[in-house]
């Protein structure tokens, strides 16, 4: 087919021009040149610049014409690009007034805040030259990836096992052994190992362009650069970040990402993108002009009367969500990560934000949440709330949801942290918590896969530290150890960090396989740090968002020392995935009880069906039941029970009876020192004394009634 | 550097690629292999020792002749320098292609 609108109509300078469409924002390749679209509703003008490849200077610096404008779009076709090697820019002409909100300076060159692939930051920690006035620029991306028959997986949430992890961090050290370390080619050599432990889900820290640079300065104590990086702090929205691409210098941090997401879905791992839409790394009234400060600042950022950046993320500005453009570059925004990258779900940092209208105050039915949930390309995608932000709106069961919302669960972190480490009167919370929080989760309404139970995240203690350290340890971070959070619900088990101690590190041992038998057992969604499963520690910085070393790369050396703790974490999920009875139930499903009487779960304490929830108890025991088939075809009841003894002391608890013919074996038994401590799925051991089971002290025992 | 970069048509159709293929010369290579449709090419053969570089618009030249050529199409890439291989392997585009250090035949 011969399209009539291939052809240039206008001349500027040496550049063939044609009016272009308004539709889609931002550097599309069509026949013979690049559609060039920008939206600014209080711009005057607009002109385009290009760049060849890594100059500092432009080749040429066309005004879009005002005859091509429709509305409030700029656009244009410009003819006979070199599309791999040019990298663009926008100038805005408008007014400056601070209190109207208006920043435009037609001296700043801006990226396009549509940019799908961002060049001139291409390698990690290279120091930029802060003089170029145009750091981060525009390129073209090719949108046309190979997927084969690959798609979004669609798995259901109650089977997911998400996997928290940093690009960078995840293979940075050199006991990674991959070729291409600390980028996302490098994730894919570790896709084995991702599998052998048997999560589903990989949830990644931001993957967007961010600045790696910002806010860095020389920690006062070891004298090195400190640097932004976990990457909270948004650059490009739509651009995968280039200096995590092996292939970054290259330009293909596209494909490479793409490639990665179609190796982790070839293998049945789902992937979630942590991203952060409550503010941008433009900053506050001193921050720099990256884009959209100078594009539009009115629409893009929430202000003051008086025209200064309201603050509710804690980062200096706070993006304006619930302007119906900004919703629509939000949209726009996921919808391309949904639909050209096939990615899975999304994690919303500081979600909270995302609720409050133009002026700040929260909002009954935020437009924005509403259109995400509702949307049709967003349709099976996993959305998942940090439900609070920095400015003191905390959503955790509140979060407008529609039924199609999840969140973190700030409360299951916390009252399991607490029970972990002995503090008394914790089992009534313990027991809500382990049910999918239906205290704050109605069953009926949002269902208990609303809630992501985690005991540790990145933000906080390694689940090694949290039980290595009672306080934390953030000297290096410059700040006279003042940042990072307080209530860390930690416990040293007896030393404030390493040691020799072997009975200490045997308790450590045994807590960490104790947070992590309850998170698996529970019901909602478990999440785990990448890296807990081999007791990585950070030294006990809980907050080492700018330590881009030792601190915060996983240490691969740790998983020979501590196969014993990876082969537990690898044994219990792979425990879940085989007792449908310990997820959430299927949608519409409210029955309480099973066909044999049995409730789905019940609670008991050192007596069968007597749980002791009083404000002294350390101990708790859950019984789940449900149905299993088996691969022969054969369908069973299924009886789960985990005595939990937080106590310091040995218990014996009284085993709730079973039916006839089905008998006790025990799975897990954390007090055991390993190989004892974890049988196989399937390979649960007989026990003699059917009526009790002693469970040492600060342990925990999984149970499996069978005939 | 030769004009035609195919240099043998059969069922072993051999090519040879050398200096840069990236968007300008791509679409060149392009046009060569566009003639191989219905050809009953069975495999493809490209000699990619002198080729310092290949770019994105060069890799999706290769896929084309994959995509395009026909699942039966196998495609051998011979002696490419390390560079080379290691862009095809990051990005990814590497998994219809055998990447090997020589070629009898």
């Amino acid at each position: 087919m011969i399209r009539v609108d291939t052809y240039p109509t206008h001349k500027y300078a040496d550049f063939n021009l044609r009016t272009g469409k308004p539709i889609p924002f931002g550097a599309t390749i069509v026949p013979g040149g690049i559609n060039f679209s920008v939206y600014s509703r209080h711009a005057v003008s607009c002109e385009l610049v290009l760049f060849n490849k890594h100059d500092r200077e432009p080749f040429a610096v066309i005004p879009f014409p005002d005859e091509f404008r429709i509305g409030n779009v700029f656009t244009m076709i410009v003819f006979d690009l070199d599309y791999e090697n040019i990298e663009y820019g926008f100038k805005m002409d408008g007014v400056f007034n601070f209190n109207d909100g208006h920043w435009f300076n037609r001296e700043k060159i801006l990226l396009d805040p549509y940019a799908k692939a961002i060049g001139g930051r291409d390698i990690w920690g290279e120091e930029p030259d802060w003089s170029n006035p145009y750091q981060y620029r525009g390129r073209i991306a090719f949108d046309d990836f190979d997927w084969g028959d690959d798609r979004p997986l669609e798995l259901p949430m109650r089977d997911l096992i998400i996997y928290e992890m940093h690009v960078r961090g995840f293979t940075k050290h050199s006991s990674s052994g991959v070729k291409y370390p600390g980028t996302f080619a490098a994730i894919r050599e570790k896709i084995p190992y991702i599998r052998d432990l048997g999560v589903n889900c990989v949830e990644l820290m931001p993957i967007y362009e961010f600045d790696e640079f910002e806010n860095s300065r020389i920690s006062p104590v070891t004298k090195e650069r400190l640097l932004n990086y976990w990457g909270y702090s948004t650059v490009g929205f739509f651009a995968p970040k280039a200096a995590y691409a092996a292939t970054g210098t290259f330009g293909m941090q596209v494909d490479e990402f793409k490639a990665l997401v179609k190796d982790l879905h070839k293998n049945g791992i789902e992937v979630i993108l942590d991203v952060v839409f409550n503010h941008t790394a433009e900053g506050n009234e001193n921050g720099p002009y990256i884009s959209f400060r100078g594009i539009d600042n009115k629409t893009y950022y929430m202000l003051t009367p008086e025209g200064y950046y309201y603050n509710f993320s804690g980062c200096g500005n706070t993006l304006n969500c619930n302007n119906p453009v900004v919703r629509n570059m939000i949209l726009d925004c996921l919808r391309c990560w949904a639909a050209e990258y096939h990615v899975d779900g999304f994690r919303f940092d500081l979600a909270a934000i995302l609720g409050r209208n133009q002026d700040g105050s929260p909002m009954h039915n935020p437009p924005l949440l509403e259109t995400l949930a509702f949307d049709p390309v967003l349709g099976k995608c996993k959305l998942i709330a940090e439900a609070w932000d920095a400015g003191g709106l905390y959503q955790v069961g509140a979060f407008p949801s529609w039924g199609r919302w999840a969140e973190w669960n700030g409360k299951y972190r916390d009252d399991l942290r607490k029970f972990l480490k002995g503090d008394e009167g914790f089992s009534g919370a313990v027991s809500q918590r382990l049910s999918g929080s239906p205290d704050i989760y109605n069953r009926h309404y949002r269902g208990t896969c609303a809630s992501i139970n985690f005991i540790t995240c990145h933000d906080g203690f390694t689940l090694m530290d949290l039980v290595s350290y009672n306080g934390k340890h953030n000297e290096a971070n410059g700040e006279n150890n003042n940042d990072g959070g307080n209530d860390n619900h930690s416990w040293n088990c007896g030393f404030e960090g390493q040691t020799s101690d072997e009975g200490i590190n045997f308790l450590r041992q045994k807590q960490i396989k104790n947070a992590l038998s309850m998170l698996m057992l529970s019901q909602g969604v478990p999440m785990i740090l990448s890296g807990d499963e081999f007791g990585n520690t950070q030294y006990g910085n809980n907050n080492a968002y700018c330590q881009d070393n030792e601190i915060s790369w996983l240490d691969w050396n740790l998983l020979n020392r501590n196969y014993d703790m990876f082969n537990f974490f690898k044994k219990i999920i792979e425990f879940r995935k085989m007792h449908p009875c310990l997820k959430s139930s299927e949608e519409n499903d409210y029955e309480t009880h099973v066909d044999n009487g049995y409730p789905r779960i019940s609670w008991h304490g050192t007596r069968a069906w007597d749980a002791d929830f009083s404000g002294t108890s350390r101990l708790l025991a859950m019984l789940s039941c449900g149905n299993n088939t088996g691969s022969d075809g054969t369908t069973q009841y299924d009886f789960v029970y985990m005595a939990m003894n937080m106590h310091w002391e040995m218990h014996g608890f009284e085993l709730p009876g079973l039916p006839e013919g089905y008998k006790w074996h025990v799975f897990a038994n954390t007090d055991a020192p390993a190989p004892n401590d974890v049988w196989g799925a399937g390979k649960e051991v007989l026990l003699d004394n059917q009526s009790e089971f002693l469970v040492g002290a600060r342990s925990v025992a999984v149970l499996v009634g069978k005939l | 550097m030769s004009d035609k970069f195919i240099v043998q048509i059969g069922e072993i159709t051999k090519v040879n690629l050398s200096g840069k293929l990236d968007a300008i010369r791509a679409p060149l290579l392009m046009e060569e292999l566009k003639s191989l449709i219905g050809q009953s090419v069975k495999r493809i053969v490209f000699y990619a020792q002198d080729l310092e570089y290949i770019s994105s618009a060069g890799l999706r030249t290769i896929i084309f002749a994959k995509q395009k050529l026909g699942a039966d199409t196998e495609l051998y890439m011979i002696g490419a320098q390390d560079t080379v291989t290691d862009v095809i392997k990051m990005s990814g585009l590497d998994n219809f292609l055998y990447l090997q250090g020589s070629y009898e035949g």
